[in-house]
Parts: C-alpha cells; structure tokens; sequence
C-alpha cells in the first residue's frame, strides 16, 4: 500500500514537473530557443531518479572508486595523480567538458581515457590502461565528475576543426548492412520510438554513463560501438582516431549542454 | 519492375505463417524497430515508419516485393533497409558481407504474410 502511494506521488511529481518543461519547451519555441535534450530528457522518471540521486546511482560507485586511484601512488615514478593535480574539486573541474582536446606537445587529439593514459605513461611511468578497464572508466568517472553541472565547452582549438569535419562526415555516411547513418536516427527521428525505445538526441553528456544494458559504467566509444553493431557496420578497432573524430564532432553540436556524468541510461 | 516485381524471387509461393514469424523477429526481419503493425504479442514496436496494417488492402504483392527488396528504387531517400541488395553498402560488418538481410525464400514468406493484412 505505502509503496503504492509512493508510486502515486512520485508520478505526480514527476508528471507535474514533465508537463511544466513541455510547456516551457512550447512557450520558447516560436524565439529560436534550444530544443537540444540530453538522454537524460527522454528516460522515464523511476531512472531520472536513479541518476539524480548519488546514494542510488550505481555510477557512484565508480567514482568512488576512482577518487581512490587519484590518489594511489603507481608506476616507476611512485607518483598519485593528486600528487600533481592536487585538489580534483579545483583542478579538474570543467575538463571532461572539453576533452576530446589536444594535449600540450601532441599532433592529434586524445579523449579523456587517452589524457588519463597520457599521465599514467608519462608522468607515472605506469603502464596505460587497458581499453574500457574497470579502473580506467573509473578515474574517468570521478575525473567527469567534476565537471558536472558545467557547459560542455570544446576548445577553440584550430587544429580540431578537420577531425570535426571527420566526425561530422561519418555521422551523416550511411554505412553497415541496414545502410543507416547516425543522422538518420538522432537527428531525423530523434524522439520517435525504435522497437519502444525513444531515440535520443545522442549527445555525450553523460559519459561514461552507467547502463542498466550493460549493467556496468561504458564509456562514449562503447556506445558508438553499439550503435554501430546495431546497424551491422564494420566497428572501428578499438583505438582508432574514428572514434575520437566522432566523439569531437558530438561534443561540438552539444557546445553549452550541460555535463551529467555519471548519467545512467536504459 | 517499375513500380513492382511481380514475379516470386524463388519461382514459389510464400508462406504467410513462416512471414509472419519474421516480421515479428527483432534480429530477423527487424521490421518492428521502425514499423508498427497487428502483432499484439510484440509490444516494442516502432514509428519511424507507417503502420503495416493494411499493407495488403494498399498494394498488391509485387508492390509489396519491390518494397522489401529494394525500397530505395521508389524513394531514393528512403531510411527503409534494402532487405535483398548486396552492392553500394558501406562498412558492412564482415559477418554480414554479401550476405543479403533477408533471403530470397524469406522475403517470399514475408510478403505472402503482407498481403494478409487486408485492414
Ligand atoms: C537505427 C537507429 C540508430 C542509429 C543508426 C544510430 N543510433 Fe545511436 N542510439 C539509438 C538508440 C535507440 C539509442 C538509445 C538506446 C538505449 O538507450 O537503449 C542510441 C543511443 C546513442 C547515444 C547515447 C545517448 C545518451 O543519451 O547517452 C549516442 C551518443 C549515440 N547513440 C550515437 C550514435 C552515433 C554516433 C551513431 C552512428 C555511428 C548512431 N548513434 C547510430 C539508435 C541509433
Ligand atoms: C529502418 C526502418 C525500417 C525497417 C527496419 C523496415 N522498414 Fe518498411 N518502411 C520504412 C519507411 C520509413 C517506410 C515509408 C516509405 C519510405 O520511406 O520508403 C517504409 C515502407 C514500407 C512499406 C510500404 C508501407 C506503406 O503502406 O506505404 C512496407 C510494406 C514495408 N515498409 C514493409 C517492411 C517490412 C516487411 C520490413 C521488414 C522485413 C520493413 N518494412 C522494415 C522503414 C523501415
């Protein structure tokens, strides 16, 4: 009964507060405002929820873990990130929104995972982490973090503009058996209903998000990688610049959305 | 073919029982991700596409062939898969390479199953 009741006003809540975003979605239309919705925007209230609130978002957890690596001395330097960043609060905060960027002394940008390998081979002489490891989405976890509640703000970096152009071309290329492009679905027909599932926007606000899918914490590549299995396309090999290139071109079209990560998705 | 290919792909006759079996498939026919159609049981359907209820009150079979086969030979925009073309794809997975989504004998139970659906 009591948990009926719950349900009850948790759905008035949530369906009150719903219906003043879609009228306030309506009321700014016709002015040219943003109607650019995070993933978050298009999950049902139980998982809104789930995200919101930091005792039962299981992406908690990992960041959690990942403020324990910050400060864990590894590697022939014997060196904890905290040793050279110090406080994460303060020095971290706004850099997962800016990443994929080009570190300082390198031709060619690198995302978050790969800024995170850079310090761990460079600085702490530690061997890089493996791909989508546990203790490398981890770091990114609690790294992303920091940025939460900030403007996705990429660098103003000339020298990112052809890999966006990269990005953005392999967006729109359709590609795979069932001959489909990204655009097709998130842009085209974002917000309509595949097999049930709402199509998102596909803005990377939330990365790495916990998914109940995956019941595990992803990072933005892996999600690509699904979506490209999805329509029976070649994935990229782990690693590869394509990624990085559509990962760019993603943070630009969501310039100014605002960070979420650890976001968790359906 | 202008607007049909009225001849069967296999020289034989579908079977709607087998077709409707792989319409409902959502790694098979995968036409509920987009479509939505009179298969209750199913009940993630999409609506990307048009409902395929009346499909076969709206065209006749090799309308309906065409239409799996190749919709893009009607609407060269079309975002429908072409379910029985192997050429001008790109970056098709290697497990799925020259390989067809659909069989000829498949496509023929599919359509024997859409001209079914009279309303
Ligand atoms: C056939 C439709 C389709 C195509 C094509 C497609 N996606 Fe997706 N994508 C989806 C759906 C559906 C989801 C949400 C799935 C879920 O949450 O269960 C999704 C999720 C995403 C997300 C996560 C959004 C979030 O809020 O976390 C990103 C990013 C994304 N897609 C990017 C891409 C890119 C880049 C491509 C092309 C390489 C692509 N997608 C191709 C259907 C598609
Ligand atoms: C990725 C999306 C997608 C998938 C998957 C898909 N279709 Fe379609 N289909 C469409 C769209 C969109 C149209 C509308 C016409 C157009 O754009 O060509 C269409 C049109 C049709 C039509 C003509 C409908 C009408 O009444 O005008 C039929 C019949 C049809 N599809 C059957 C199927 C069948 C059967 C399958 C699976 C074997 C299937 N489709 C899979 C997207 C899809």
């Amino acid at each position: 009964m009591r948990a009926r009741y719950f349900a009850i006003a948790l759905f008035l809540v949530f369906g009150a507060s719903f219906a003043l975003a879609q009228s306030q979605g309506q009321s700014q239309r016709g002015s040219g405002a943003d109607t650019r919705r995070s993933g978050y925007q298009d999950m049902g209230p139980a998982l809104q929820q789930m995200q919101d609130d930091d005792t039962a978002n299981p992406g908690m957890l990992f960041v959690q873990q990942g403020s324990k690596l910050w400060s864990a001395r590894v590697g022939v330097a014997g060196k904890a990130c905290a040793d050279c960043h110090g406080d994460a609060a303060t020095s971290m905060k706004g850099v997962a929104a800016r990443y994929p960027a080009i570190p300082p002394g390198a031709d060619r940008p690198v995302d978050l995972e790969g800024r995170i390998d850079l310090c761990r081979t460079e600085r702490q002489q530690a061997p890089a982490f493996a791909h989508d490891s546990q203790d490398s989405l981890a770091l990114q976890a609690f790294v992303a973090a920091q940025s939460r509640g900030q403007p996705i703000a990429p660098p103003d970096d000339p020298r990112l503009s052809s890999w966006r152009v990269q990005g953005e071309e392999i967006y729109r290329r359709r590609q795979g058996q069932l001959n489909l492009s990204c655009a097709i679905c998130h842009d085209e027909n974002a917000g309509k209903k595949l097999a049930g599932v709402t199509i998102p926007q596909a803005h990377p606000t939330g990365y790495p998000v916990y998914r109940l899918e995956w019941q595990g914490l992803g990072s933005l590549r892996r999600r690509l990688r699904n979506c490209l299995f999805g329509i029976r396309a070649e994935l990229y090999p782990v690693g590869a610049p394509e990624y990085v290139a559509l990962e760019l071109y993603l943070m630009e079209r969501a310039k100014g959305m605002t960070m979420e990560a650890p976001a968790v998705r359906p | 073919m202008g607007d049909a290919i009225p001849r069967s792909l296999t020289g034989q006759a579908g079977d709607a029982k087998r077709g409707r079996a792989i319409v409902a498939n959502r790694s098979v026919g995968l036409c509920l991700l987009c479509h939505s159609g009179p298969i209750a049981e199913e009940r993630f359907q999409g609506d990307l596409a048009p409902s395929l209820a009346g499909a076969g009150a709206r065209w006749s079979e090799g309308q309906l062939r065409l239409r799996i086969v190749d919709a893009s030979r009607l609407n060269a925009d079309t975002i429908m898969p072409p379910y029985y073309r192997t050429t001008g794809l790109q970056r098709v997975a290697q497990a799925f390479e020259g390989k067809t989504v659909l069989t000829a004998a498949q496509i023929e139970d599919v359509v024997a199953y859409l001209v079914t659906l009279k309303d």
